[in-house]
């Protein structure tokens, strides 16, 4: 009986602490991301605590809100189509095809990725401005400009998630088809298209969520007059305490990106769809210049990496160290621990990056652990169909804080956390950035960690338990040491997007507290070229400190795991 | 009784583990009917049958890796409903793909060991003539991808036997292999069986490597056992035509 009486009480244990597992994150999300998003929909709709809707009919009826929303659509369709188009062939050259510096070019080509949007944003400000490299163009304050910054950013994002996927098809499929008289561009049509279409899409639906969520890009390159719902939701917020209007525009931006959200799940359930892939190794062969195919691949992914990469990030450095009047030197950087001319900030931007420094690791251990919870919870396959549901729910709604924008969260923390929450009043503890930041990064944390959880092969598991470990033993000699790896790389991930992060900062960063991108975004906003020059040098800071973090943590990627960025 | 005793088991895929009792209603498959089946202390029982007979649902069910919709397992008299697959002290060997990629081999084998009081000499010395007895001697540490899938194989035995479990569960360990070097196996593991004197469960679908290895073969069709009995026996008087057939006696 004695014996019987304490089996039972362990085998209860363990839902127990599955239902910690699960509640952890569930009370995050809840109190962090389903409140604020809450708090705004009500604010919108019920302004005095009953129904009012002339909020919205007004904001409705202002042919500005709709001028708003037909740039935001443009931007992220063009963006979208531009990066899908240009990343399809780069991706090919990186991941089908080996030639000497191929590393080096793929390592470039990530940069773009992990720096932080203000970062990209000065740097194709400053190329485009009257007197800089392309200011020719007429790109400055431009649709046209801006589509071509995000097309930057993301760009990368087509190039690493289609690729990750081609280079593990099984190339015998092709050979099949080229065996059965199809020329190879019939042969990428029909069969190679086909079997990345599922990558393709799962990357597209991303890369317009990004585009049409880009804040800082937006902001910092369309100036006055330029703007998506994006930055009129911040615009109307800090400007004119149009709280109101604000909150009519979050729902708005809500809608769109909710449908780009569905879109994005079905991609990627139908991703892990039935391809034969196989090892990544060796499956490449060697660039030919008598392919016309690679020849093109080779010319169009020369031109990405040069003029799109290499361009801007080169001209940022190189006018970092341009004095105001115009002769090389350190003066910029000297000035970062100053507050700039007639006194721009309130902290030198040394203190800013160490403020930023410690924000981004308070930030990466709370994501880190909603995430990872997440990541465990979700990678369970329960044998009871309703377990196995509530699961995938639990997926899903994990997926969401990608897709809401950072200015919605922090607009939303903005008009809830003004209050003590369990006691704790986040705005004078510190925690407040800290915690925005990690709702950011939590679904990054959860898609990194995940696909190589769930790559565990079942029985590794289930021999460790026949051979005598506990579900707990099972976790730490098992799962543990083989997503240690992807564990690092969500470090990394998540102290890198910390460090940038921008949109959901600037509504809440103290002056006194301020972080490296916003105390950037308040130097290039400031008149007086001294203040320009430290932006410039600020960037630089920020851009290296962000991409050796993502540097060291890429390291820990493990390539047979893929992953979705 | 000592021994495994195997007691009128079913096990259903497609709904939750007891909820439906008799089966036959949609979405619900019977892998494994009604089965009763008796292990001695030291005897090694094949089963025998084609793919998805239910013969590694069976295994499985025994290990703990399934629920039981229906009967008991039972081990030296104890019946096993409750006990979980930790707890059962039973070993495991798949086809493939069972080796941890994070440990060497020397690892590999000393896993189930870490989890009991051993000091790292007893340990040590125990992989050792594991990897001794199954012909890998000096393999401690070699990392699991340099092997080859006959080594993997070698290794995931050495393992399942280094902690001493009271009875081992092969489903298909040697299937994945070319035939020459799975019937040099299907020796040595028998072998390797004798020689520790394991109680064991053997599942193949070839009925010369479960001739080979084991004491009594148990030919099972669709979720159900037709027919348990020593090797020659089952050839001199098979119960059925179906048995006759699986064991190639009959085209």
């Amino acid at each position: 009986m004695d014996r019987d009486s304490a089996r039972l009480s362990r085998r209860a244990a363990a839902p127990l602490l599955w239902a910690a597992a699960v509640a952890v994150p569930l009370g995050f999300l809840a109190i962090f991301f389903a409140w604020p998003v809450a708090a705004l929909v009500v604010r919108g709709f019920m302004p005095d605590g009953v129904v009012d809707l002339t909020g919205f009919t007004e904001v409705l009826l202002r042919p500005r809100t709709w001028q708003l929303v037909g740039i935001t659509l443009t931007q992220a369709v063009l963006g979208t189509a531009f990066s899908v188009l240009l990343g399809l062939p780069l991706a090919y050259l990186l991941y089908r095809r080996s030639f000497p510096g191929r590393s080096l070019v793929r390592g470039l080509v990530t940069v773009p990725f992990v720096l932080p949007a203000v970062v990209v944003g000065v740097a194709f400000r400053t190329l485009f401005a009257p007197g800089g490299t392309l200011g020719f163009l007429g790109l400055e304050e431009s649709l046209a400009g801006i589509v071509v910054a995000l097309v930057f950013f993301n760009v990368s994002v087509v190039v690493r998630t289609v690729g990750g996927l081609w280079e593990r098809l099984d190339p015998r499929t092709e050979q099949a088809a080229a065996s059965l008289g199809a020329s190879p561009a019939r042969v990428f049509r029909t069969v190679t298209l086909p079997s990345l279409a599922p990558a393709v899409a799962s990357a597209a639906s991303v890369v317009f969520l990004f585009c049409a969520t880009a804040f800082g890009v937006v902001l910092v390159l369309g100036g006055v007059r330029y703007g998506t719902i994006e930055t009129e939701i911040w615009t109307r917020t800090t400007q004119f305490l149009d709280l109101r209007s604000a909150s009519v525009l979050s729902v708005m931006q809500l809608v769109v990106i909710s449908g780009a959200l569905a879109v994005s799940a079905r991609a990627r359930s139908r991703r892990e769809a039935a391809l034969h892939l196989v090892s990544a190794q060796g499956s490449a062969r060697r660039l030919s210049w008598r392919s016309p195919q690679d020849v093109t691949a080779a010319l169009v992914g020369a031109a990405i990496v040069v003029g799109l990469m290499v361009l801007p990030l080169a001209g940022l450095v190189a006018r970092s160290f341009r004095e105001p009047d115009g002769s090389w030197g350190l003066g910029n950087y000297v000035a970062l621990g100053t507050t700039g001319e007639r006194n721009a900030l309130v902290v030198t931007v040394w203190e800013a990056t160490a403020t930023s420094l410690r924000v981004a690791l308070t930030a990466t251990v709370i994501s880190l652990v909603v995430g990872g919870l997440v990541a465990l919870v979700v990678s369970r396959r329960p044998r009871s169909a309703g377990a196995r549901r509530a699961v995938g729910t639990l997926d899903g709604l994990f997926m969401l804080p990608l897709g809401v924008s950072a200015v919605t969260v922090g607009f939303g923390f903005l008009i809830t956390m003004d209050q003590p929450v369990f006691g704790v009043d986040l705005r004078t503890s510190g925690l407040l950035v800290p915690v925005a930041q990690a709702v950011v990064a939590v679904p990054l944390v959860v898609r990194t960690v995940l696909p190589v959880l769930r790559a565990i092969d079942p029985r590794l598991r289930e021999v460790a338990a026949v051979l005598g470990s506990g579900p707990g033993r099972v976790l730490r000699t098992v799962d543990l040491p083989i997503a240690l790896r992807s564990i690092g790389l969500a470090t990394g991930f998540a102290f890198a997007v910390s460090l940038g992060e921008f949109g959901a900062t600037s509504f809440l960063a103290r002056p006194d507290g301020a972080t490296l991108p916003v105390v950037i975004y308040r130097l290039i906003g400031r008149p007086g070229a001294e203040n320009y020059g430290m932006a410039l040098a600020a960037s630089v800071v920020l851009a290296v400190l962000t991409a050796t973090v993502m540097m060291v943590a890429e390291q820990l990627r493990d390539e047979r795991a893929g992953g979705e960025f | 009784m000592a021994g495994l005793e195997v007691r009128d088991v079913s096990v259903r895929y497609g709904a939750s583990s007891g909820s439906v009792r008799g089966g036959g209603s949609a979405g619900v498959t019977t892998a494994v009917d009604q089965v009763s089946l008796t292990v001695a202390p030291g005897e090694v029982v094949a089963l025998l049958g084609p793919s998805g007979c239910g013969k590694s649902s069976l295994l499985r069910a025994v290990a703990g890796l399934e629920p039981l919709s229906e009967g008991h397992v039972v081990y030296d008299g104890e019946d096993l409903a409750g006990v979980p697959v930790h707890k059962r002290r039973f070993g495991l060997m798949f086809q493939e793909g069972q080796l941890f990629p994070h440990r060497d081999v020397g690892r590999n084998v000393a896993y189930g060991l870490e989890i009991q009081e051993l000091s790292r000499a007893e340990r040590e010395a125990r992989v050792t003539a594991l990897l001794d007895l199954v012909g890998l001697a000096g393999y401690e540490r070699r990392a699991v991808p340099t092997l080859s899938g006959g080594e993997q194989q070698r290794v995931a035995l050495a393992r399942a036997l280094a902690p001493r479990p009271r009875l081992l569960l092969l489903d298909e360990p040697l299937s994945a292999l070319d035939r020459q070097l799975r019937e040099r196996l299907a020796g040595e593991v028998r072998v390797a069986l004798v020689e520790t004197g394991t109680t064991a469960v053997f599942v193949t679908h070839d009925h010369t490597e479960a001739s080979a290895v084991a004491d009594r073969v148990g030919v099972m069709d669709s979720g159900r056992l037709l027919q348990v009995a020593a090797p020659g026996e089952l050839r001199a008087a098979p119960a059925s035509d179906r048995v006759a057939e699986f064991l190639g006696l009959r085209g």
